[in-house]
């Protein structure tokens, strides 16, 4: 029974000092340090906020980047049990948890291998853009599939394709010191930059 | 496998080696109870708690008061934080509007984050309120791992004293753990996770209009807080559902190497205050080498299996190569700012420690790559292993390991010149063998129920995995899953609760029985008859030892989920759910 009292306090203390001073002097100081990252990083353009640089966001018009395919999922309008596709829905974060040898996963790939081999011929298809990321808001694609898209984006914009490949580029983020990380471009930059060219 | 992903594997190796030493000799102090850099601030505080909860900082503690203690303290916890979760609709910092938690998955939830586990039946970002992340989340963040920490403490200390009863007291080792280990280091890398672009705020979800036009909700929150703690107290619940592959939980591949040093600090910093506390640091190194040799096996085996992608894309002229443009390999469930190298390194150590975020989805891993997170869990995740139940899970080999030794010389076995007698082997053997009995046993018992065959998402043989994989997951405590599994039924969520409670405590008290067993004996002199427990043979045979043990206990499971669907998928089978 000694057990009792301290037991019952440290909790109680416990959770004053991690539960409450340490979270909430944190998000002080962010806020007065790194307000832009503590707040999502996030981008406005006119006043109206577009996104976040961190959060990856749907693109489907041929005069934008595509970013990769997502499983995220929003709950059915109809049915709130069931849950119906949510491409890029910020906040549900999702992968697919499909395995490697599911049927639905190969179907999926092999619809839109499908669609991108009509857009670019004859190059063979950069597996990110057929692939479903962990987190289903990978704000990135590889250098090999943002340079498989420049045909198509070139063409709905009515630019050469030399300068779009250039613009591509310019985007891409190498690695930290050159040896951490992965080389990737940021879709949502890399469209702003499109936009921003084009005036 | 590229080099450079070699290199990256490299330089984490070699950052984790040298943080060991400093890191290791600070903690030694803190158990000791020595001055330290911060006792000025930190002390009187450390007193102010003492004389709060009633607590005599000398006072020692006999292995089962200590062990009461701390089982007292975690049923606080539990039932403050299952409370919380009930209420969570009309207490404050709920700006997302969530619901009361259901009872059965306010209960696994509280079992989850009591155990260090951090298995998440829900999706954070739509169940939970900023309230319930930090008052009950939070804490158990810290708490949880201080629990494990201050218990590896108890064992190392019962190898270190001799011919006494007591092993120190709970209350006094869990405060400074907290204030003088977790906290400290938290405040820091949180502040540099931030600055790298974790989010801190309390604001509402922020609504964006996207470049087409489109809404997007963005969820927001406390994240950076909570993610050092999650990282460094090896819990690993995510603050988001994609944990931390998510983009605001880990932002850039600086922030994925900070986070899995954080997971390996603490297990790898307790092989050298068990070192320091037994007098000769060799011993610990010793047992950082069994730890390393077995890290390097799984993340080689992830890294090469991951590498090779999907042998059924390739008839779509999907290109899965390696070049300077694209990592290549399996990239379904993974980030491209990680890639295949960082992806697999991320799942060996999450799992060799009984952490548990993710960087990539388990569930999408190829066949040979996802048993090997599998393979860790089961071994006990004893490789550096989750803070403080790494370190006892290995000693708790180490002492079959050593009675192994013995019986093929027919002496005594002895461990640092305490001899080791029946009641002790018999213990460590209750300890290891807990955990497959739960985590087969329960797998077993939901192959055969409808409820739980209906939880899978994937067909045939990696069906049998994801149901495989949970209820190891949640034996070990890691929280890692192939998440495809819909575990948030009653039935998923009240088994794996169980499963998590027998895993964590079942495991604990005969690990308790033990260190008091041992600091009551002497120490036996060393003769030429010693087997000397600092030598690349002793590091062999523990080595042995685990992979034997591990192997005739888990292989005939293993073969039925991942080995027999890498054979289906090399032959170019796949399996439909029908739906």
């Amino acid at each position: 029974m000694k057990h009792v009292r301290p037991a019952i306090v440290m909790i109680v203390v416990m959770t004053v000092i991690t539960g409450i001073i340490y979270p909430l002097a944190m998000t002080g100081i962010a806020q007065a340090v790194f307000p832009y990252q503590a707040n999502g990083s996030l981008i406005e353009k006119g006043g109206k906020v577009i996104g976040s640089a961190l959060i990856g966001q749907n693109f489907s018009s041929d005069k934008y980047f595509h970013g990769r395919p997502s499983a995220t999922t929003e709950p059915d309008p109809n049915d709130a049990s069931k849950t119906v596709p949510a491409p890029y829905n910020a906040a549900n974060s999702a992968g697919s948890n499909l395995g490697p040898t599911s049927k639905a996963l190969v179907d999926r790939v092999k619809d839109d291998a499908t669609r991108l081999a009509a857009e670019n011929p004859n190059t063979p298809i950069p597996s990110d853009l057929v692939t479903t990321s962990a987190s289903g808001l990978d704000p990135d694609i590889t250098p090999a599939g943002a340079l498989f898209q420049v045909p198509r984006v070139a063409k709905a914009r009515g630019l050469p394709e030399d300068k779009v490949r250039q613009l591509v580029q310019e985007h891409i983020t190498g690695r930290f010191l050159g040896i951490i990380g992965q080389p990737h471009v940021n879709v949502l930059q890399l469209n702003l930059a499109l936009d921003a060219m084009k005036a | 496998m590229t080099f450079n992903g070699w290199l990256q594997i490299a330089i984490y190796c070699v950052l984790v080696i040298l943080i060991t030493k400093p890191f290791g000799g600070y903690m030694t102090r803190v158990f000791d109870g020595e001055r330290t850099p911060l006792s000025p601030v930190l002390h009187p505080i450390e007193r102010g708690i003492y004389a709060l909860c009633g607590v005599r900082e000398d006072e020692e503690q006999h292995w089962v008061s200590y062990a009461i203690a701390m089982l007292a303290f975690s049923f606080a916890g539990f039932v403050i934080m299952y409370g919380i979760q009930r209420l969570q609709n009309v207490l404050p910092f709920n700006p997302a509007d969530q619901a009361a938690v259901p009872p059965d998955l306010a209960f696994n939830t509280s079992v989850s984050f009591m155990t260090n586990t951090n298995w998440q039946s829900y999706v954070p970002e739509t169940t939970m309120s900023y309230l319930t992340q930090m008052w009950a989340l939070t804490v158990h963040n810290f708490v949880s791992a201080a629990t494990g920490i201050v218990l590896a403490i108890v064992l190392i200390r019962g190898f270190a004293r001799r011919s006494v009863r007591t092993l120190g007291n709970f209350w006094v080792d869990l405060t400074r753990c907290v204030l003088y280990i977790l906290l400290p280091i938290s405040v820091v890398v949180c502040l540099v996770l931030i600055a790298l672009g974790t989010p801190e705020n309390l604001n509402a979800y922020t609504a964006a209009s996207t470049l087409e036009g489109a809404k997007q909700v963005i969820a927001q929150g406390p994240v950076a807080s909570q993610e050092v703690i999650k990282m460094m107290g090896t819990n690993g619940g995510g603050f988001m559902n994609a944990n931390s592959a998510h983009p605001f939980e880990n932002p850039s591949a600086l922030t994925n190497l900070i986070q899995i040093l954080l997971i390996f600090s603490i297990g790898a910093a307790l092989t050298n205050v068990f070192g320091r506390m037994v007098g000769s640091q060799r011993q610990g190194w010793a047992i950082f080498a069994v730890m390393g040799v077995l890290f390097l096996g799984g993340v080689t085996t992830c890294y090469w299996a991951e590498s090779a992608g999907n042998p059924a894309f390739g008839q779509f002229n999907v290109d899965q190569t390696t070049s300077a443009l694209q990592p290549g390999g399996n990239m379904e469930g993974k980030e491209v700012r990680f890639g295949i190298a960082n992806s697999a390194l991320f799942t060996t150590i999450t799992t060799d420690a009984s952490c548990g975020a993710v960087n990539n989805m388990h569930d999408s891993l190829l066949p040979i790559a996802g048993m090997v997170p599998m393979v860790n869990i089961m071994l006990g995740e004893i490789i550096f292993g989750g803070v403080g139940s790494g370190l006892y899970g290995m000693l708790l080999f180490v002492i079959v390991a050593m009675f192994v030794a013995g019986l093929m010389v027919g002496r005594t076995p002895e461990y640092l010149g305490k001899k080791l007698e029946a009641k002790e082997v018999k213990m460590a053997m209750l300890g290891i063998l807990i955990l497959p009995l739960s985590m087969l046993g329960f797998t077993a018992l939901a192959s055969v129920l409808p409820v739980g065959t209906a939880a899978t998402a994937n067909a045939g043989p990696h069906g049998f995995s994801e149901m495989l994989y949970a209820y190891t997951s949640a034996t070990g405590n890691n929280g890692s899953a192939f998440a495809g599994l819909s575990a948030n039924v009653p039935f998923w969520n009240d088994t794996l609760g169980l499963a998590m409670f027998i895993g964590r405590f079942l495991m604990i008290i005969p690990m308790l029985a033990i260190a008091g067993s041992l600091v009551q004996k002497k120490i036996v002199p060393t003769s030429a008859g010693t087997f000397p427990t600092d030598s690349p043979l002793f590091v062999g045979l523990v080595v042995g030892v685990i992979a034997i043990t591990g192997g005739l206990i888990f292989f005939p499971a293993v073969s039925l989920g991942p080995v027999v669907e890498h054979f289906a998928m090399h032959a170019g089978s796949l399996f439909d759910t029908g739906s």
